[in-house]
């Protein structure tokens, strides 16, 4: 069937901070420069702006001062300054302050929701002018004759499990742009097409990635202390493997806590799901929430790797940006404030070579990057996160410290970064792990919490969660890791059950939260995401 | 043939509602609202009589605040031709949308007005029969299917341990139930049109309708949750309890 | 002020139906002037059930072939026509009730509550909203109460010992608009899901369509439904009409047996309603024990079959009788 062909100036694929700022600073260029007919879309996979999108938060505004300066007086939704930090080291008994790492230190950043903030973000998109289509995924990149990008298209509706149009069946639809900009989040299922089309990565390490799984509480006015910030390393974690917690007052007596582990841990038996859980139990974390109600769930990967891993942004017809790009600060644990700018800088050079019809190939995006504040914040940071990948959490903390106070992040050095699913022990080598059941008032159990995260998607459709092959699941991931994703995945996706001839791998799409785990951590990467039908997936409403 | 559908915006079916701490409501800032379900179906139903060369003119109606749009957005991606808005901050009764509607098919001169059996947020399951009670028509409640012939509209009803199918003389009300059909999806090409048209505003005051509310909200509680109970150690020991301490078999 | 209160019975041809002696339960909360609305072609032995029971002061009957239909449009001007006389109109919430008395509402300019599941006083009900996810209490501010109660929330017993004087009424002409021109019932011989005293209702553990007959089974021996999870449904082990959950069917009976269900809340939603609740689960941590009278961890492929022995060997004592369902 042929497909309804759409024509764009900028197409944006992602509606979280990195395409929203992008699609902003268009539109404010094109009116100041009286070049209104800049024609500007973002699709989002999500079913409104805002409802895949999460993050801790505690967010530096810097982006936000240079890209709205006037946002305080528009309401937007960052009400709570961070005024007081805290950083544990956490065992098992008892817990130690540490003094807070300069990178930790939010002075002048705001606690808050970032789908509260994305929301704003794209009402103020909308009312300069930007075209915004939550419930439309952007489900394959369109390439012309000479081998660049010149759009995406939407995925189609209606297909059948098997992949044939059923009765409600809609061909998707080209969007042809003069400009992509793919603004994914990490790990963005087109971000990852184009990356190896055009081998952007080639001078770059491998990418590595966490997972943050996060909890928003409402609790008792007498705990609620707006502002405050907790960071932890240690329990219950070993030291070999990377990861911590964090704990976010903000207003209206929410707290949000969550739990990063990064996506190199070796353990095959370890359930990131199941730490987070034990986490909360801690007495420092525990009488944050005691008394007080848990209103939503949720998890998403995040990116580590920071400038090392970094591709290049730019390719023929389009850009990456914000965490599709890779550009989170790890050792301070944000990437809202990189996201936006890079969106920016993105629509700075967009609109220049669109309004000057510029024919030179490239925009030059990636030299604005390294022109930008972006780059040496994240040159200072670069080494703090594979530090940890070699010497664990004593070295990497010993390290982070004397790469900070000693060397100022002018290290000469550039510590390399691994591939995240190579790092994965077989089973039988392992450490086998028992978390305790849930006590249905800190704890709870895997379903109940996946419920709360809004998630559904439509059965009747091919499964979004493609195996490369269907072998794998059974005679490698099960005989060697004893089937990882069963613990890795934070919603239940994949259970290994007894069938006819024998066990097979069963993957309930529905529940996915599109976290993207199972892309990077599968052993052998036989695990494909791609975008379901458009519009499913998570409904956050405050992550 | 001229087709009235009602349509309403409510939280989606997908997201858990959570009831307000003050018991006051059930939360719905920065809830994700969408169509009700059973509405879409009405809307599939009408634009489905709409190709068939059955209806020539398909208007959606909607009740409610100014988000509303969104949903009369919908309305004319999916296929309607024109979009009312009628003004309401409170949440309305359903006798007070009856005469909304009522007045509006009225007005329009409509033969079929369409409406969802119910809405799910507060399940009434009133307003499309209360809207032809005021109109005085015929109604086909709990629709699993409709055909319209010869100015008439043959309904299957959805009814407990069966089905009826009854005819009825038009004008008339139908109400949809789950199976009437699967609505369509929206294309993206019609969400950018539906974007630039116009959505006709209306006041219950210009319609002569009183919105007074007549049944007052006292109190949105929580269910109260079941307790767990006990652990048997076998078969006999359950049949031993259900038996004689539970006396259900 | 005594309440006076006007039930609209729901019938079957002659016979009256269970929804109707809640209704009664209902009426009996609010007040003990209880009159009886009977309307139909011959609803002979209905009434003359209706007239013995506790409480019913008269039973007003609308005797009609037009009324034989049960059509909304008919009934509802009947009704409406005495609504004036009663502090409060009930009817049950099932599909003729729901059918029927918003009509009658409109058609006397009245606010009516659906669904109601209980009585707090004469003039305030609690009814579920949002799928049961809540209740939501409600005061009528109406002179004539008119509502729609939930037959799960009310006992259904007969209780006899009346002797209601039986009061023909007018029955109206046909409006003519509308008729009935075909019925349907379903003729399984098992109950309904949702109407069903027992509820035996599977999860994925089944592992296959055909190991879930063994369920089907214990349904027969049981005279029960069956229901299943979410799960079941989409692995293909029930049919989708099975299925007990917020997205499938809300059911209440006094029995439900889940065997082999994990409790996600999508099913929970569906079920919690139910008066006892046994759980079979193999996993001792599954969330459903959380919600059931009566836990058995344990393998449901061994416990079915003995539970099916054992029931078998209970009812066959001569000096208890099985309640069938």
């Amino acid at each position: 069937m042929e497909r309804e062909q759409i024509k764009m100036d900028v197409v944006i694929v992602g509606a979280g901070p990195s395409g929203l700022a992008a699609a902003i600073r268009l539109r404010q260029l094109a009116q100041d420069q009286g070049r209104d007919d800049l024609s500007v879309c973002v699709l989002e996979k999500g079913p409104e702006v805002g409802a895949h999108i999460l993050s801790g938060a505690v967010i530096d505004p810097r982006s936000l001062d240079e890209l709205i300066p006037d946002w305080r007086d528009l309401a937007a939704p960052l009400k709570t300054p961070a005024v007081d930090d805290h950083f544990l080291l956490l065992r098992e008994h008892g817990s130690l302050r540490l003094p807070i790492p300069r990178s930790l230190q939010n002075q002048g950043n705001y606690v808050g929701s970032l789908g509260h903030l994305c929301r704003w973000l794209g009402e103020q998109a909308e009312a300069l002018g930007v075209d915004i289509y939550p419930g439309f995924a952007a489900a394959e990149v369109l390439y012309d004759e000479q081998g660049s990008v010149r759009g995406v298209a939407t995925a189609d509706t209606g297909l059948q499990p098997d992949g044939t149009p059923g009765p409600q069946h809609e061909p998707g639809v080209e969007i042809v742009a003069g400009r992509t900009l793919l603004a994914e989040g990490c790990r963005g299922s087109l971000s990852q097409q184009v990356i190896a089309a055009y081998d952007l990565d080639r001078d770059a390490d491998p990418q590595t990635y966490g997972i943050g799984i996060k909890e928003v509480w409402e609790v008792g006015a007498e705990v609620h202390r707006p502002g405050t910030v907790v960071h932890t390393v240690g329990w219950p974690l070993d030291s070999r493997t990377y990861g911590g917690g964090f704990l976010y007052h903000f207003d209206e007596r929410r707290v949000s806590v969550g739990f990063v582990i990064g996506l190199d841990y070796a353990n095959p038996n370890l359930s990131p799901y199941q730490e987070m859980q034990r986490f909360k139990t801690h007495p420092e974390i525990r009488r944050h929430l005691e008394g007080g109600r848990r209103l939503s769930y949720g998890a998403r990967a995040l990116v580590e790797g920071g400038l090392q891993s970094c591709p290049k942004l730019e390719f023929p017809g389009g850009m990456l940006v914000g965490d599709a790009a890779g550009l989170l600060n790890v050792a301070r644990i944000k990437g809202t404030h990189t996201a936006m700018k890079s969106g920016m800088l993105a629509a700075d050079a967009v609109f220049a070579h669109w309004a000057n019809t510029s024919d030179s190939a490239t925009t030059g995006v990636d030299r604005a990057l390294v022109d930008s504040w972006i780059w040496p914040e994240l040159k200072r940071a670069r080494n703090i996160r594979p530090a940890f990948a070699r010497w664990g959490l004593w070295g990497g903390l010993a390290y982070a410290a004397a790469d900070t106070y000693l060397l100022g992040g002018r290290a000469p050095w550039t510590l390399a970064q691994h591939a995240d699913h190579e790092q994965m022990q077989k089973q039988s080598d392992a450490r086998p792990i028992e978390y305790p059941p849930p006590d249905g008032e800190i704890t709870f159990p895997l379903l109940s919490s996946v419920h709360l995260s809004n998630t559904n998607h439509d059965e009747n459709q091919p499964c979004h969660l493609r195996l490369r092959d269907s072998d794998v699941p059974i005679q490698v991931n099960l005989a060697d890791f004893g089937a990882p994703e069963t613990r890795y995945c934070p919603a239940g996706v994949y259970e290994i059950v007894d069938g006819h001839g024998g066990p097979r791998l069963q993957i309930n799409a529905a529940n996915c939260v599109h976290c993207k785990t199972c892309d990077i951590k599968d052993p052998t990467q036989n695990i494909q995401w791609v975008v379901p039908q458009g519009g499913e997936g998570p409904i956050y409403s405050e992550m | 043939m001229k087709v009235l559908v009602g349509v309403k915006r409510v939280i989606d079916y997908n997201v858990n509602i959570r009831v307000k701490a003050d018991g006051t409501g059930v939360e719905t800032e920065n809830v994700r609202m969408s169509t009700n379900p059973f509405d879409e179906i009405a809307l599939e139903e009408a634009v489905r009589l709409k190709e068939a060369g059955i209806c020539s003119e398909l208007v959606a109606v909607t009740v409610g605040d100014e988000a509303s749009q969104e949903t009369l957005r919908g309305a004319l991606a999916m296929g309607a031709d024109r979009a009312i808005r009628v003004h309401a901050e409170m949440p309305p009764q359903p006798l007070n949308v009856a005469a909304l509607l009522a007045a509006i098919a009225r007005e329009e001169a409509v033969d079929l007005v369409l409406l969802g059996k119910q809405a799910i947020d507060d399940d009434a399951n009133q307003t499309g029969q209360m809207t032809a009670a005021l109109l005085g028509w015929p109604q086909g409640t709990f629709a699993s299917e409709l055909t319209i012939e010869d100015g008439r509209a043959r309904v299957a009803r959805e009814i407990d341990g069966g089905q009826q199918t009854v005819e009825l003389e038009l004008p008339a009300v139908v109400t949809a139930d789950l199976r009437l059909n699967e609505p369509r999806f929206v294309k993206l090409p019609a969400m950018m049109k539906a974007k630039k048209r116009p959505i006709e505003e209306r006041t219950p005051e210009a319609l002569g309708i009183d919105m007074r509310p007549r049944v007052e909200r006292v109190e949105v509680s929580e269910p109260v949750p079941r307790e767990a109970g006990v652990r048997v150690a076998d078969v006999d020991e359950l049949l031993h309890k259900l038996r004689n301490e539970a006396g259900v078999i | 002020m005594t309440n006076t209160i006007l039930v609209v019975a729901e019938t079957a041809g002659d016979s009256l139906v269970a929804s109707t002696l809640a209704t009664l339960t209902a009426a009996r909360e609010l007040g003990d002037t209880i009159d009886v609305l009977v309307a139909g072609a011959q609803p002979g032995a209905a009434v003359e059930n209706l007239a013995s029971m506790a409480g019913v002061r008269c039973v007003l009957v609308a005797e009609a072939p037009h009324l034989a239909g049960g059509l909304a449009e008919d009934l509802a001007a009947v009704v409406a026509e005495h609504v004036g006389k009663y502090s409060h109109v009930l009817a049950p919430a099932t599909t003729f009730g729901k059918n029927l008395m918003p009509r009658v509402a409109a058609l006397v300019d009245i606010q009516m509550v659906s669904d109601v599941t209980s009585i707090r006083d004469a003039e305030t009900f609690v009814h579920p909203i949002y799928a049961g996810n809540a209740n939501e209490t409600l005061r009528v501010l109406e002179p004539h109460k008119l509502l729609t109660v939930r037959p799960t929330a009310f006992a259904k017993e007969a209780v006899a010992g009346g002797e209601a004087r039986v009061e023909p009424i007018e029955a109206g002409d046909p409006q003519g608009r509308s008729r009935e021109v075909g019925l349907q019932l379903d003729e399984s011989d098992r109950p309904q899901l949702e109407s069903a005293g027992v509820v035996v209702s599977g999860g994925r553990a089944f592992g296959s369509m055909e190991k879930f007959r063994l369920l089907e089974e214990l349904a027969a021996d049981l005279n029960a439904a069956v229901g299943a999870s979410r799960a079941a449904v989409d692995a293909g082990y029930a049919p989708n009409d099975c299925q007990v959950g917020q997205t499938g069917k809300v059911v209440a009976p006094e029995l439900y047996i889940a065997v082999g269900i994990s409790g996600a809340i999508q099913h929970l939603a569906g079920m919690t309603g139910s008066k006892v609740i046994v759980a079979i689960n193999k996993d001792p941590d599954a969330p459903i024990f959380g919600v059931a009278d009566y836990g058995l961890v344990g393998d449901l492929f061994e416990i079915l079959p003995e539970l099916r022995e054992k029931l078998r060997v209970l009812r066959s004592e001569p000096d208890r009788q099985l309640a069938e369902a």
